[in-house]
């Protein structure tokens, strides 16, 4: 299936639109997006018609990434109606993930996914001056361009154009356009407001942005030198850690109940305490925060999308998601695996071929 | 640094290589005494921060050995090792820390001989990288 649908306004008011007709002509029983509450932009999940003009699906934000809200709501089972899910490409590839890794349910959802031209950062919302910066951020995105303020994995990331999305929407300001991709988007759009005519994504357009985010990636990698830090470099950079662990909770791939490291596992007890004391005769309290990080990148770097998320919402600024990026495009290298691909491809550690990594062995 | 004796860690499957090493004992074939052995149920237990975690505290290298391909005692345990192994080999590296401290092999029950090269090999190696300070934790850097 294929097809485009071409509906007119700003982009937030176009979609809202289309979602108004969805859930008016019964195709589908809900929404979740993004949505005002108060002063502050978070998912909603909604099933009256009349709550659409409250959301903002097509806002350039992530206030927590989508997959670990997703897999809250379907981790037990499906949702038993139809849910249309507009969320970021990222956040999609992120959901696949956990969907490989039983965490959530793909059944019953539509997936409406903007080409991404990246999420503004943690700083614009706190001062309040999302708004602001949303103008500006329009105008870069229809030259193909980076936008300021957005997020450094944002400026460096490849794989905007979303992957298993229903529905693909290039976000303008006179026009959405809306492409359907698969089967399903196609029965929900029979019928809905707007011009629909033969037509499909046309990636060479956006490769002006491909091009600079390439270039940032490179820039980025540059700079970070993750090859030189050894202790020393590891001491440096996480020294500021304050062990919060929100990097943890906010990460849509650490989905384990109960971490090993918030575990009894990770307390040190008091003859290792001694042990520790007399090697060394001094340490940090509590210990191990060196330990967490390398222990997190081995454990999921593997399918790290590289969302950003962990690095907006560290406190004291450690570029948390640029060293994962760094050290998580290297592990996937190795299986040549790129994290929400193909839903049918099982995660590399949970799977293996007889014969291969033979340079590994002795 | 020629008396730099390192010490390295060895994390020996139930099934295979640690039998082979205590074939190796049993028929008094010598090998350096540089090791220290912890035996795990599979290879396959091994999780990467165990390996990290020895780095950290001091070990200059660290030796994961299990059943040959196909030997498994749980079928398929050898295999996710030898992924999670390159994984973790891959991150090290991004760490700035030699690959070669960390090496993998397979060592059957009947190979006692096998082990003592294996022990002998990794011995040198680590040897000539010279003691592990990259990952070690001190106060104070």
């Amino acid at each position: 299936m294929s097809g485009k649908l071409k509906i007119k306004g700003d982009p937030n008011d176009s979609i809202r639109g289309f979602l108004r007709h969805l859930l008016e002509s019964g195709k589908i029983d809900g929404v979740f997006a993004l949505g005002k509450t108060g002063k502050g932009l978070n998912y909603l999940l909604v099933t009256d018609k009349e709550k659409v003009d409250e959301l903002y699906p097509l806002f350039p934000f992530m206030p927590e990434n989508a997959a670990n809200l997703l897999s809250r709501l379907t981790f037990s089972g499906p949702l038993p109606g139809k849910i249309a899910v507009v969320i970021k490409p990222c956040e999609l590839r992120a959901f696949v993930e956990l969907v490989k890794r039983e965490q959530a349910s793909r059944d019953n959802l539509v997936f409406i996914s903007p080409v991404c031209g990246g999420v503004l950062d943690f700083v614009q919302y706190k001062n309040d001056a999302l708004e602001k910066s949303v103008p500006g951020y329009m105008k870069s995105f229809a030259k193909r361009e980076n936008a300021e303020n957005i997020r450094p994995t944002c400026r460096a990331c490849e794989y905007f154009i979303p992957i298993n999305a229903d529905i693909t929407v290039i976000p303008a300001e006179e026009a959405c356009e809306f492409y359907l991709n698969t089967d399903k988007a196609g029965e929900i759009t029979k019928g809905a407001p707007g011009d629909l005519s033969d037509g499909e994504l046309d990636e060479a357009a956006f490769e002006p942005l491909m091009g600079s985010r390439k270039a940032e990636k490179e820039k980025l990698f540059e700079e970070l030198k993750l090859e030189d830090y050894g202790i020393k470099g590891l001491v440096e950079v996480f020294g500021k850690c304050l062990g919060c662990h929100g990097c943890m909770s906010v990460c849509p791939i650490c989905y384990c109940a109960l971490c090993a490291f918030e575990s009894k596992d990770n307390e040190f007890t008091p003859p290792v305490f001694e042990s520790e004391l007399t090697k060394r005769g001094g340490l940090r309290v509590p210990p191990n925060t060196i330990f967490y990080h390398l222990g997190r990148i081995t454990h999921m770097g593997i399918s790290c999308v590289g969302c950003g998320m962990c690095s907006d919402v560290c406190p004291v600024d450690i570029p948390v998601s640029s060293i994962f990026l760094r050290s998580g495009d290297a592990v996937q290298k190795v299986f040549d695996y790129l994290p929400g691909k193909d839903i049918e491809e099982p995660v590399p550690l949970s799977t293996f071929i007889e014969d291969e990594l033979t340079e590994v062995e002795d | 640094m020629s008396d730099f004796e390192p010490k390295i860690m060895t994390f020996l499957c139930n099934w295979c290589s640690y039998a082979g090493a205590d074939l190796a004992g049993v028929s008094r074939i010598q090998y350096p005494p540089n090791t220290r052995v912890i035996r795990v149920p599979c290879s396959g237990r091994v999780d990467p921060l165990f390996i990290l975690k020895c780095l950290q505290d001091g070990y200059d290298g660290v030796l994961v050995s299990g059943c040959h391909p196909g030997d498994c005692h749980y079928i398929s345990g050898n295999y996710v090792a030898r992924r999670k192994f390159a994984v973790l080999k891959k991150a090290l590296e991004f760490m700035g820390m030699e690959p070669d401290r960390v090496q993998f092999s397979w060592v059957s029950a009947g190979e006692g001989e096998k082990f003592s090269q294996v022990i002998s090999k990794v011995t040198e190696t680590v040897k000539a990288l010279g003691p592990a300070k990259k990952l070690v934790k001190r106060i104070g850097r």
